[in-house]
């Protein structure tokens, strides 16, 4: 990520330190995930302490500090989901993308996670995908979803 | 700042306002145990060491004394068989993660807590958070820090700030309640191998 494209998100937010959580966000989204200049910058531009950003970047969820694949994939093992063949649908995305939960592909094309209810229970076994919803899989189904992704 | 007029332990105490429980009490020589908390820091309440019973018009809550702001007629009790049995659990839940810190098991000793009721899980951290808040508000370094949260919540030094800073300080190492070596020791560790990744999650 290009440190031209940090101070603009940083700009848009008036470089104010409040603002630190929605620039990391914003980071987060454009890119994927946390490099280590992005935060320098950051933490340079919004006058926050570095360890105050790191402890921001591993308490929360939504960021990462390592790279994440274009295509971020939640398979809910959840319950309802899971008495209804979730961990079958994570074995085939497993074969399919070749990484288990909480990896990325050497592509960078997908990252797999679990996740624990989605809130559609009706729907389970439920995967997201880049924030679209895909219900009511098989694990033919599942893995044939993934297809559709560059 | 008007005087607050309250009761510790039977004693009448005259503080200013905006005084807490624990400053109040130790103005009258009463002892209150705490782990995390310093003179030159902002109260934290993270330890739980110091909780007592304030009583106000007739109802009696649970609070942290370092963090408590005194009120107008509160009656304080800092030893009582309930505010015994909190502090014991308390202690117990901290040895499982320092079995041998002396500071704790001094303080075990007092109010009888056994090091063996909880699993050893020990991590040798309290996350009292001295260093990380010494290094912050009084030395202004911010060198250490928290990562991570929850159970996987540890303290890490900012490599680049610490390579620069840490060797001619130090000081957070003696404020440690647990152990002066885990600091040293997590802080060699930051400097020899600074975490690029592993603090990513991996799982779900």
């Amino acid at each position: 990520m290009d440190i031209q494209k940090v101070d603009q998100i940083i700009d848009k937010h008036g470089a104010e330190a409040s603002a630190l959580i929605q620039v990391l966000l914003e980071i987060q989204r454009e890119n994927h995930w946390l490099p280590q200049e992005a935060l320098a910058r950051v933490a340079e531009r919004l006058r926050v302490p570095a360890s105050r950003i790191r402890h921001i970047a591993t308490f929360y969820k939504a960021f990462s500090l390592v790279p994440k694949g274009r295509h971020e994939v939640h398979v809910c093992v959840g319950t309802a989901c899971h008495v209804r063949g979730a961990t079958r649908i994570l074995d085939t995305l497993q074969d399919a993308t070749g990484i288990l939960p909480g990896e990325t592909d050497a592509e960078l094309k997908f990252s797999l996670e679990t996740v624990n209810c989605l809130g559609c229970c009706a729907l389970g076994p439920v995967m997201v995908v880049d924030g679209k919803t895909h219900g009511k899989l098989s694990p033919a189904a599942a893995a044939d979803a993934l297809k559709s992704y560059e | 700042m008007s005087d607050v007029v309250l009761h510790i332990d039977g004693k009448d105490v005259t503080v200013p306002e905006g005084t807490t429980v624990l400053e109040a009490a130790r103005s009258v020589g009463i002892a209150v145990p705490t782990l995390c908390h310093h003179e030159k820091l902002a109260p934290y309440g993270g330890c739980r060491v110091c909780m007592v019973e304030a009583e106000l018009r007739g109802a009696t809550r649970l609070v942290a004394a370092c963090t408590h702001p005194v009120e107008p007629e509160l009656v304080v009790r800092t030893r009582s068989e309930k505010i015994d049995r909190i502090r014991r659990s308390v202690l117990e839940l901290l040895l499982a993660h320092a079995p041998d810190s002396t500071r704790l098991r001094e303080l075990a000793r007092e109010y009888g807590a056994r090091r063996d009721r909880f699993e050893p899980d020990a991590s040798f951290c309290i996350h009292c958070g001295l260093c990380v808040r010494y290094c912050a508000e009084v030395k202004r370094k911010f060198a250490v820090g928290f990562v991570d949260r929850g159970i996987r919540k540890e303290i890490a030094f900012v490599p680049e700030i610490a390579a620069k800073e840490c060797n001619a300080c130090k000081e957070c190492f003696e404020l440690c309640p647990t152990s002066y070596l885990q600091a040293a020791f997590v802080l060699v560790e930051s400097l020899a191998f600074p975490r690029p990744a592993e603090t990513d999650r991996t799982e779900g």
